[in-house]
This record gives C-alpha cells, structure tokens and sequence, in this order.
C-alpha cells in the first residue's frame, strides 16, 4: 500500500469559488440525502481542479459540508493516490509505469522527466512541471503513455516515445497547445489500417428499421 | 478446423474505434435503442431467461454467469430499494476496453443499464468509472444527458421503466474494482473490501440489494437480446460462448482493442488483429493473457492455446479480462514480472496482512532475483510465501498478486537460477535477445 501523508505547510483557510460551487450542486443531486458522503470523492476532485491540490482546510470544509467526521474524509484523501497533497507544478505530468507500458519504453519517458524536470513530486524550477510515475492507467493499447493534468484538463497522451515525449514537453514549456490522445496516426486504440469494422451496412441505418424480437410468443407465432 | 474468425455483421461493438458518432443519433442508426420497448414488454423472467440462455459469463475477470447473477437479486422489492452498479473502475493492468465501449458506444452502455435494472426492479443506477478516466467519464455524462432528453430514461420515460443513471468516479486505486471495495468507495469511504456473506444482492449499497456487473457485460445485452440468445452462444466453445473485446499490448506491431469470437486461438488473435508479435511469431517468449493477474504462458503454450475461460484455466492461468500482454525475446521476463509486483503492493488496500506485508516482500524478493543477487534456495521460498498470500486474505488481491509469481517461477525457473548463477560467476546477469533481423 502507498503511504501518504498531508504536506507540512497549509494555508489558513480554503473556500470554494463560484464553478466549484455549481459543480458541487451537480453532484451531490446524484446520491440521496441521507448519502451524501458519497460525494466525497467528487468533492475532494472539485478542490483539487480549484486549487491543484487538496490543502488541509479544505478537508475540513467538506467534512462539514457532507456532514463527516474529519478523519473519514482525512482517511478517503490519503488512500486514493489520485489526490495531491502538496501544491504540483503548472504541468502535472503522470508517466504509466506499469509492464505494458514498460514493454513499450515507459523507462525512455521516466528518464526523460528526471533529466528535464528532475526529482519525482517535485516541481521544476520554473514551477512549469511536476511528473510522477503512476500505475497502469488503463491505455495499454496506447502505450507508452502519460496522462497530462493542466489549466486545460485531464488528457491522455499516447502512443509516445522519449523523442515524442521531448518535443511535446518543449511545447508545454513554451505555453503551445499540444495534441491530446494518440501521437500516431491512430484516432484511438484501432490495429492502424484494419478491416475490421469497414462494412458500410453497419453504418447505412439498416440496423435502425423496426425488428421482431426473436424467442417471443410474437416471433413463434 | 480454421477458425471462422468474427465478421463485421456480427460485431457488437460497431464502433469500437471511433470512427463514427458516438452520440444518441449515431447510436440509433446503428441499432442502438432499436426495440427496447418491446424488450422490456417481454418481463424480467423473459429476459434473465435470455440472458441465462446466452451463456453469457461476466466480461470484468471472474466471468461468472451474467443472468445467473441477475437472478439472485430478490424477486419483490422490500422496503430496500434495488441497485444496478456497473463497474467501469477498469485498472487491470493491460485491459483498456471498456474505455473504449464508454467514449464510443456510451448509448450501449446505457441501454444496457436500463434493461439490467428493469429485470432487477432497480430504479437507479450507478456507474463507477475509474478516476483517471476524466475524458470518458464526460462522453458518459454527455450521452447520459441525451438519453433524459429524449426522455429513453428518467421518470416517465418512453421505454415504461422509470429509471435513473448516475455517473460516478473513484481517485485512483486499483482495489476499488474489487466489487465490494467499490461499494464502499460509492459510499464515500476507502477503498477496503467488506467480507462475504452477505453479497451485495442482499446488502450491496448503503445496505441495498445490489447488483454489481462490468461495463462489457452489461452494454452487450441489448444486442443479445434484439438478435437473439442462439446467435450469441453460436460464437466459440460450449460454456465459452460469444464475442469478446480483446486488448492486445506490449510487443506487438499493432497493439489494439479487438472484438473476436471467443475461443479464437490466441496465435490467429495476434497475428490477424494485432499485426504479429515483432520479429514474427518465433520471436515470442511468453504471454499474459488475461491482465496482470493471470500467470504468464510460454510460447510453446501460446503455439495452440484457444482464448477462452476453459483453455486458459487448463494452463493454471486464465481468461481474466482477455487482455493479452505479448513479451518477446527481448524482454527480461523476470523484471517484467517483479514490476506487476510492484503494482500489486502499490494498490494492496493494506487491511489484510498477508497482502499487505507478502505483496512488498514479493516485490523486493523479485527485484533482487532479476539482478541475480539472490540464492536458489529462495525461489522455492517465494513460491512458499506466494502460497501463503494466495487464499488468506478477504478479497481477490491476494491471489491475484500470487499467480503472476507462481506463474513465472513454474516457466521460467531456470532462467532465474541462471541469473543468480551469473551473478555469482561475475558474468553479466541478462544478455537481451535481440530478434534476428
């Protein structure tokens, strides 16, 4: 298991601004009321695209919002490793190193972030970057692969390699829009230039006409 | 016998690939939502009936019978309501297909959900999506969004069921696709697996009947039942039936997501699908062929092997979630190894000491094995303490972080005694082998 602790300093207080409210709004319409603590995750997520961590103060504030005890909602930001528990850099940078994308070079893009970033968690000099090595991700089809959080999103970057990896963190760095989702001439995790999948009778609206249930009395009869 | 590989007309997920529009009109023309009024005219016994009859085994790892499982729920809703969970937490390392099914054919999905609560007499749905799945959780909402608006769900819907879909996401940890821990993590706790009994169809969420089925299994229902169970179960072995989206990674020329019939052979999956293994098929080493969790097969293995629930389990390995990790001779298949050990002490929840304590020794025994810096005797020891871990803790975990060890010791012994061999002759550990070409 991953051991995780708060970071050493925190500020004094944390409020939530207008968006995170309406976001707030949104989710807890999803689970009953006497319930509401199962918006604890979406809450703790909001915080973190707010802030870009989650801060100590805000666990707080959520505690009393969903009317938890402090430690439950301590307990859910320390076990999930997808919270940030200290400040990260503008580009959070979550390299997949887990064997299928080891197979495929996810080692060329870790060496890449220790030379041009430096120490994992930390954020670079320039405050631009932070990388971390993360578990599978659920892209092996795409690998190597990073997922990059930013002012813009969350976005999967895929089909990488060290000399993709390089350019694409030059353009970050550079404050350029860059590609989301495959690097390659791929759309998604298609075997490129398949042929499955080209029989335009699938695609012509034929499946739309009116059908007869089979095994019905209907059918039968 | 040549395998009848899986033809267009047959494909359930038409787009698998995202080359057409995933949204509710794109859906519709390609059959989506087509009949499902009548389907739900049928009634519940119709339809598990159907489900049962399709043979359909759960597509998430365990593949347990899809319509069995529908029908442990209580057949008259009490004063607890009833709950459909689907599990889209997909973390398995090698597996990314319900991702696919989410972001490209979200309607299927939701039909699917509509049709498993109705058989169930749920009104409400709940669909957990891992955290990092932050783009498909969106296509999700998107396509939720324009199901109430053409009022297919929601109260007084067209389809006479009223219904609910709620779209949920985790923070990152593998364990909560363990289906208990899931409930829990829904609940807004951690991630910790409950003991069973009792099962979530008796007490699943906030002490609910419950339902928990995988992306896969829920979003092919509405096609079984529009073509009918017989067309289903006429796709690969007997008890081994239907078609199945495969994710093939690691080293291949064309890793991809596929859908094929079950019970292709594993070589024809490669080399029709995934573009051969690089440096051609002699270029093999080993294969995991079900995510991370299910022993490793050595290429005489994969020569002939079927992909299948049955041919797998026959090789103490497993169908898991039909993701295919491919390594070829280049790979250092110990190191491979002792990095899915990683895996598994990074996201062992830590409330049963065997894995929380036996998933780091592993790890750290593997790492120093694939240096060579260990003795023989060790390895025997390994496979003693993987033994100890397997079977003796509340969930899957445990096990699953034993077979993948178990698995390359009973391979690959020897390459790990070589190593140690080298280490200790002062030879150099691990030549890679480069293919010949």
């Amino acid at each position: 298991m991953s051991v995780r602790r708060l970071a050493k300093e925190q500020p004094d207080s944390f409020a939530f601004n207008k968006k995170s409210e309406d976001e707030i709004k949104f989710w807890l319409a999803k689970y009953p009321e006497a319930k509401k603590a199962s918006a604890v995750i979406p809450m703790l997520w909001i915080t973190q695209k707010q802030e870009g961590w989650v801060c100590e103060p805000a666990i707080r504030e959520i505690a009393t919002r969903l009317n938890m005890p402090y430690i439950r909602v301590y307990e859910v930001a320390t076990f999930y490793t997808m919270f940030n528990l200290a400040p990260v850099g503008e580009n959070l940078v979550q390299v997949c190193g887990t064997t299928p994308c080891m197979l495929r070079g996810a080692e060329d893009l870790i060496s890449v972030c220790k030379k041009r970033i430096g120490k994992q968690h930390e954020i670079s000099e320039d405050g631009k970057f932070t990388w971390v090595e993360v578990e599978c991700m659920g892209a092996c089809a795409n690998a190597p692969m990073i997922q990059l959080a930013n002012k813009d999103g969350d976005h999967y970057i895929e089909d990488l390699d060290a000399e993709k990896f390089e350019a694409l963190l030059d353009d970050l760095a550079a404050g350029k829009k860059v590609k989301f989702g495959p690097q390659s001439e791929r759309n998604a995790s298609e075997p490129h230039g398949t042929e499955a999948l080209t029989d335009p009778s699938l695609y012509d609206g034929s499946r739309a006409k009116p059908i007869k249930l089979p095994n019905t009395d209907k059918a039968e009869g | 016998m040549a395998t009848q590989l899986l033809q267009d007309k047959d494909r359930i997920f038409t787009n698998l690939f995202g080359h057409h529009d995933p949204g509710l009109e794109g859906a519709k023309q390609r059959g989506c939502w087509n009949g499902t009024n009548e389907i739900l005219q049928q009634g519940r016994d119709w339809i598990i009936d159907q489900m049962k009859a399709s043979g359909l085994r759960g597509r998430g790892g365990a593949g347990f019978p899809t319509g069995l499982k529908w029908s442990f729920m209580p057949k008259e809703v009490g004063a607890r309501p009833h709950y459909l969970v689907v599990n889209a937490d997909e973390s398995e390392p090698g597996t990314c297909k319900d991702r696919e099914i989410m972001r490209h054919d979200p309607h299927l999905l939701i039909e699917g959900c509509l049709i498993a609560s109705f058989a169930m007499q749920a009104h409400a749905c709940y669909i957990y999506l891992r955290g990092e799945y932050v783009t498909e959780r969106l296509a999700l909402e998107k396509a939720v969004k324009e199901a109430y608006e053409a009022k297919l769900i929601g109260d007084n819907n067209v389809n006479g069921w009223d219904f609910h879909v709620y779209v949920h996401h985790g923070a990152g940890a593998y364990i909560c696709g363990e289906e208990t821990a899931l409930l829990e993590s829904l609940e807004g706790k951690k991630g910790q697996p409950r003991l069973k009994p009792p099962f979530p169809a008796n007490a699943g969420l906030y002490g609910c009947p419950t339902t928990v089925n995988n992306v896969e299994s829920i979003a092919v229902s509405g096609t079984i039942l529009r073509r009918g169970a017989q067309w289903f179960s006429s796709f690969g072995r007997e008890r081994n039936v239907g078609t199945k989206i495969f994710s093939i990674s690691g080293h291949v020329n064309k890793p991809c997501n596929i859908e094929e019939t079950m019970s292709v052979p594993m070589k024809t999956l490669i080399e029709t699908h995934a573009g051969g293994v690089r440096g051609g098929w002699d270029n093999l080493k080993a294969v995991i062929p079900g995510g991370s969790s299910v022993s490793l097969l050595p290429k005489d293995i994969c020569d002939d092997v079927l992909m299948d629930f049955d041919a797998l389990q026959a090789h103490k390995s497993g169908l898991g979630t039909a993701a295919v990790i491919v390594m070829d001779k280049s790979t250092d298949v110990v190191k491979a190894i002792a990095r899915i050990s990683y895996f598994y002490r990074h996201e062992s929840c830590g409330q049963c000491t065997p894995c929380r304590e036996g998933t780091g020794w592993m790890w750290r025994v593997l790492t120093r094995m694939a240096a060579g810096e260990s003795t023989i005797e060790e390895i025997d020891m390994l496979l003693d303490v993987a033994g100890q871990v397997e079977g003796h803790t509340i969930c899957a975990l445990g096990d699953a972080a034993a077979w993948p060890v178990q698995g390359l010791i009973r391979h690959f012994r020897s390459e790990i005694e070589d190593r140690i061999n080298n280490y200790r002759a002062g030879k150099p550990v691990f030549v890679s082998q480069v293919a010949a070409e």
